[in-house]
């Protein structure tokens, strides 16, 4: 049963992550939350879905933020000012939101609904590949557009202004 | 298979650590990393779903997040990038006003 150790890591491991003083560290304990998230969408027989995660999460997302977070030129200054941005202090106020907030959701979600259990099922990626190319072909053109926007977005406000 | 209660609250779980870091961290490439970690949740939401109904329907709607993601991460850092040469610090606080400080 892999699923509830991958799920402890990718717990532990965004916990470590959110919280570091230094990006690159933090990016870098995010890619072993990534990939330990990976396992837990194979476990959930999502195979593709696991790939992708692998692939396109900590393959190039990840990478993208790496290059610019040094293109940043961060130095020790900025790393010792993140310091104090971080005390303690500043954690309560949202940790005790966001409490509330799980509290609520918990609560609303687990012990509110009453699905029947049901064994629930493995998706092949061939079945997805099928759905995905057939009825849902509009997503697909949909996504296409939104990456082009981006694309196109990240074009004009990358260039140096005249 | 895993019953769905135990990927909905790791995604739960998930989706509340990266708000907690949205809202605690000052520095704007924590905060993007932060909204990353939210629809990484909300992935597995849809994935954890899609096992429990045996429809394809949840790992395309995680391809669909997936592209949101990279999408809005691109615009994400190159607005950072403008916004580092602009103001030499990355405190997401001094950008608040729509224009140049006083």
């Amino acid at each position: 049963m892999i699923f509830w150790p991958a799920a402890a890591l990718a717990f532990g491991t965004t916990a470590v992550a959110i919280t570091r003083a230094n990006p690159v560290h933090a990016l870098l304990w995010f890619v072993v939350s990534l990939i330990a998230m990976a396992l837990v969408f194979f476990a959930l027989g999502a195979a593709f879905a696991a790939a992708l995660e692998v692939i396109v999460y900590a393959g190039a997302i990840v990478v993208l933020f790496l290059f610019v977070v040094m293109m940043l030129s961060l130095d020790r200054a900025a790393s010792s000012r993140e310091k104090i941005w971080m005390s303690r202090p500043v954690w309560i106020i949202p940790a005790i939101f966001v409490v509330l907030l799980g509290a609520g959701i918990a609560w609303a979600v687990f012990a509110q609904t009453h699905l029947p259990p049901m064994p629930g099922r493995a998706v092949p990626p061939a079945e997805v590949g099928l759905r995905l190319f057939s009825t849902d072909l509009a997503a697909v053109e949909l996504a296409s557009l939104l990456l082009l926007a981006g694309l196109v977005g990240a074009f004009h406000l990358g260039r140096e202004p005249r | 298979m895993i019953p769905w209660t135990a990927p909905a609250a790791l995604s739960l779980g998930l989706f509340l650590l990266g708000l907690l870091g949205l809202l605690a961290r000052r520095s704007l490439v924590f905060v993007l990393m932060s909204i990353e970690i939210m629809l990484n949740a909300a992935g597995l939401l849809f994935i954890a779903a899609g096992m429990r109904w045996g429809s394809a329907d949840g790992q395309i709607m995680f391809i669909l997040v997936l592209n949101l993601a990279g999408a809005e991460l691109a615009l994400g850092l190159i607005l950072l990038l403008r916004l580092r040469g602009r103001l030499t610090t990355l405190d997401g606080d001094s950008a608040t006003l729509l224009r140049d400080a006083p």
